[in-house]
């Protein structure tokens, strides 16, 4: 039987791997749903945040007072890459028979992404020492609501790598491992492009207004 | 532990204070804890946990868990209406008399009845039947993802045990099915209940959240050959539009609900009064979710209306493509509206204007539907079923239900009857017609599929008196009383002229509530006689799709051979054809998932987790957390999680099934309700 093309937008495993790519019709399309769902919920937070930057500031510190733009950047660098390197960890599974590719792209991918957590620490810690703390302000509370779901989303990311990488050392290379790799991907690059909107929405723009 | 002590156990607090109010909330908490105790030992000694455990709860067969799902959401069914009569009851004697409940109680009503019956009656309801009946409508053998279904059971159960527990632990809510903060705020509910709300709502909206990513799944990917969208049953595109508005809508109700709860654990300020914080937020995201809950509720009743009465007129649906279009049509206007649960907080007159007119013109589609329902029944042989009786009484009463709703779009008239009883009868007049109607009556259309034999009509029908008579005493009147000032949430009246009305009002809940008994009474007594009622050859309705094409009970693996679909009616085709019941030429294995006993865990773990949250328990906070997410990883390692079926067992059942089907005689419409409709169907044409 002749299959279609293309089945789901992204990076297909086609021709390469015809058994898996038959069964990742389903699981990919309803991932992509799901991330649909997902995206709602950070559309709401974005919502919520352009409701209360301004206006729920009570007299407590505003964006420009708070905002390190520096930190902020080198996070965008540190995720973009990540989003790179997982690319390069796709392309890896699709066209190479080893293990020894894909594990090298996830661990770099690992290391940028909790390079990033770490810095996103260390940036709500020093505006916690500022009493820039979410209690203090209507701002505060969407700010680290906004940002820090997504902080808990790439941590989920990270630990679901973590158990990638486990299966991959334990199970291989099998459809499974492949089909879960290649949601983790969408699932990382979704996190990417929210993060560039938080980037533009509320670093750049809290500091230019 | 935690913030919990003694004296939050409600036959504590009833023997510390023994009113009647407290009388009431502790023997309501003894129901709840005797009912476990009598299943607990009718299970042990009938010797049905293994059953129980191995053929049920650890199941992943949408079948089964759709089944569960209903089974949740008659339980709760009961408790809700007996507080709605409750409810009902205390306003008839509470004309300037303080009645028997304490505000505090009333409020605790409201809120769990309100609470109850949209989010762990209506909803498992819908979700229920839908997961029994989609797949099988579409040709499919499952959905697409049977574990996360399941996994979507037992998080919406675990939402509707804590509600449950509350009845024994602690106390519930008094902030009303909507929560709106600065009330439920800490600094105006210190206590649990508001807690025991945020955290039973967030269970189950992500449950639902995962089931709209299931189901919308399913359709997209998983009918059979030839079964093109158009081709889809009613049924399944009303599931799609609920799919695809649980994918949108249940997200601003998570997060509201976390915002709230951020506000009350750890002093954020999204809807306090001070310090930025600013309630109306709350009221958008609510409604952003709310209002399209309200069509996620609808469109599947619409779609049981439209097989129900297709299928009883003996006609195909009139209109098909324009109410898949007028279904389409309700589910992207349903989020233009929201609006209008708030006219009066401040909005411009502009704003409430376009609103209110968004609102109005959800009547055009629903409209349309209404005639293709109506003239999908002229010139039909018309079958006055227990199903079809229901229907038509819909499409009555909601009518009425709906005119008030253009006059309630009216932001002037809102004005005047915001809040007020005009509006509980309102919304009482489109659920329970619209939602609670439509799923008995699917409840009574697939019952024989589901169990292999017919429920009894002449219960049936006396329960649909009671539904019907009593739904117009009941909320009729509150229609006058809201016009004559009465508000709702009002726990005592100062008005005498309120009294007859709200007697009358209390009659009616009562002819409700024997509606509900009925049902009950209905169900023991067609299990007792259901030797002569048994439909083996599945079609006791001469049905139209393909549901009705396999044996009732259904085998676990819905058909033996992947039908193919030539057309709309997909089943009738095939019997006009002389196709149906035709043994297949090959078989073929066929692979099933196997039983989890992940989603229990989970769900137990929810338990734990809401529970902890709501009593400030944080050691089992942490310990919950963790079983549910190593559960899930522990999954993820589990590398066999199918079983096969080998062909020549499927052979062997299906030649079996239909041999026996064969021997059946064809049962005329007239005699449907004999012993004689052993579901093989007479075939006109
Ligand atoms: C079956 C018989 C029913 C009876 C006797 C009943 C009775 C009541 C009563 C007395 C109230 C309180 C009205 C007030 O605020 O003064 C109420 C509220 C409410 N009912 Fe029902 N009801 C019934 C069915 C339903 C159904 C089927 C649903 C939904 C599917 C429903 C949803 C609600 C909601 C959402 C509220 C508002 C709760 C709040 O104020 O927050 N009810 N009902
Ligand atoms: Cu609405």
């Amino acid at each position: 039987m002749k299959r279609q093309p293309v089945l789901h937008p992204g990076l297909n495993l086609g021709s390469a791997d015809e058994y898996s790519h038959a069964q990742s019709e389903p699981v990919i399309f309803g991932f992509w749903v799901f991330l649909m769902a997902d995206l709602v919920l950070f559309a709401i937070l974005f919502a919520t945040y352009a409701s209360m930057s301004v206006q729920g500031q009570a007299g407590g510190p505003s964006p420009t007072d708070v905002f390190d733009l520096p930190s902020a950047f080198i996070e965008t660098m540190l995720l973009l890459s990540s989003s790179i390197t997982f690319g390069m960890a796709s392309l890896a599974l699709k066209y190479k028979a080893d293990r020894l590719h894909l594990v090298f792209w996830l661990v770099l991918t690992f290391c940028l992404g909790a390079g990033f957590i770490a810095m996103e620490v260390r940036d709500f810690w020093i505006m916690t020492q500022q009493g820039a703390v979410p209690q203090r302000s209507g701002f505060l509370s969407a700010f680290y609501m906004l940002v820090a779901t997504h902080g808990i989303h790439v941590t989920a990311g990270l630990c679901w790598m973590i158990v990638m990488l486990v299966q991959l050392w334990l199970l291989g290379r099998t459809t499974e491992v492949k089909l879960r790799l290649m949601r983790l991907a969408l699932f990382w690059h979704m996190l990417d492009i929210v993060w560039v909107c938080i980037f533009t929405f509320v670093y750049l723009f809290g500091v230019a207004l | 532990m935690g913030t919990l002590t003694p004296q939050d156990i409600s036959f504590v607090q009833t023997f510390e204070n023994p009113v009647m109010s407290e009388f009431i909330d502790g023997a309501a908490g003894s129901v709840l804890v005797l009912g476990i105790i009598i299943v607990t030992v009718l299970l042990t000694y009938y010797r049905g946990w293994k059953t129980l455990w191995f053929d049920w709860l650890t199941s992943v067969d949408h079948k089964k868990v759709g089944i569960m799902y209903i089974v949740v959401s008659f339980v709760m069914l009961a408790r809700a209406i007996i507080e709605g009569v409750l409810m009902r009851y205390q306003q008839s004697i509470a004309v300037n008399d303080p009645g028997v409940l304490t505000p505090d109680h009333f409020g605790q009503l409201f809120s769990t009845h309100g609470s109850i019956m949209i989010f762990f009656m209506a909803m498992p309801f819908i979700t229920g039947m839908i997961n029994y009946v989609m797949p099988q409508q579409l040709g499919a053998r499952d959905v697409s993802f049977p574990l996360l279904n399941a996994i979507s059971l037992w998080l919406t159960a675990a939402g509707a045990a804590l509600v449950m527990i509350s009845l024994v632990v602690g106390k519930f809510s008094t902030g009303g099915w909507t929560a709106y903060p600065p009330y439920t705020g800490i600094e105006f509910s210190p206590g649990e209940g508001v807690d025991y709300w945020i955290w039973s709502i967030s269970l189950t909206s992500i449950g639902s959240t995962l089931t709209g990513v299931n189901f919308a799944t399913t359709i997209y990917k998983n009918r059979a050959p030839g079964m093109t969208l158009f081709r889809m049953p009613l049924f399944c595109w009303t599931s799609l539009c609920t799919s695809v508005l649980m994918i949108f809508a249940m997200a601003p109700l998570t997060i509201a609900t976390l915002m709230l709860a951020l506000d009350r654990y750890a002093g954020f300020h999204f809807f306090t009064n001070d310090l930025g914080g600013n309630m109306m937020n709350y009221a958008n995201l609510f409604w952003l979710f709310g209002h399209p809950e309200v069509y996620i509720l609808i469109l599947p009743a619409f779609g049981v209306f439209s097989e129900v009465i297709s299928t009883f007129s003996g006609k195909t649906i009139y209109g098909y493509k324009s109410l898949v279009v007028a279904t389409m049509s309700i589910a992207v206007l349903s989020f233009t509206v929201w609006l209008h649960h708030f006219f009066t907080m401040g909005q411009g007159a502009n704003v409430n204007a376009i609103f209110g007119i968004a609102t109005m013109l959800i009547g055009v589609p629903t409209g349309v539907k209404v005639y293709d329902w109506l003239l999908t029944m002229v010139r039909g042989r018309i079958r006055l079923t227990t199903a079809m009786l229901f229907s038509i009484m819909f499409l009555i009463t909601f009518v009425i239900g709906g005119l008030t709703g253009v006059i309630l779009a009216n932001p002037p008239v809102d004005f005047a009857v915001h809040n007020s009883l005009f509006l509980v009868a309102h919304f009482h007049n489109m659920v329970i017609p619209g939602v609670l109607f439509g799923m008995i009556a699917g409840y009574q259309f697939w019952f024989p599929k589901a169990f292999g034999f017919r429920l009894s009509e002449r219960w049936g029908k006396a329960s649909f008196w009671c539904w019907s008579i009593g739904f117009y005493l009941t909320f009729m009147p509150l229609y006058a009383l809201g016009l004559m000032g009465a508000m709702r949430r009002t726990v005592e009246w100062f008005r005498p002229e309120y009294l007859g009305w709200l007697q009358v009002a209390f009659i009616g809940a009562l002819l409700l509530f024997s509606g509900f008994i009925f049902l009950c009474v209905q169900l023991v007594s067609s299990v007792r006689h259901r030797d002569q009622r048994r439909v083996p050859a599945g079609d006791p309705w001469d049905g139209r799709s393909l549901e009705w094409s396999n044996s009732a009970p259904p085998p676990e693996y819905n058909f033996a051979v992947i039908p193919k679909v030539s057309g709309q009616d997909a089943f009738t085709r095939l019997k006009e054809q002389g196709q149906a019941y035709v043994s297949p030429a090959t078989y073929e294995d066929i692979v099933v998932p196997k039983n989890s006993m992940v989603a229990p865990v989970i769900g137990v773990g929810a338990i734990g987790l809401g529970f902890a949250l709501v009593w400030h328990i944080w050691w089992l906070v942490a310990v919950s957390f963790v079983i549910i997410w190593s559960a899930v990883i522990a999954r993820s390692f589990v590398t066999e999680t199918e079983r096969v079926i080998p062909a020549s067992t499927v052979r062997a059942d299906h030649e079996a099934w239909l041999a026996q089907v064969r021997e059946c005689a064809t049962t005329p419409r007239e005699q449907e309700d004999t012993s004689t409709n052993v579901g093989r169907a007479e075939v006109l044409a």
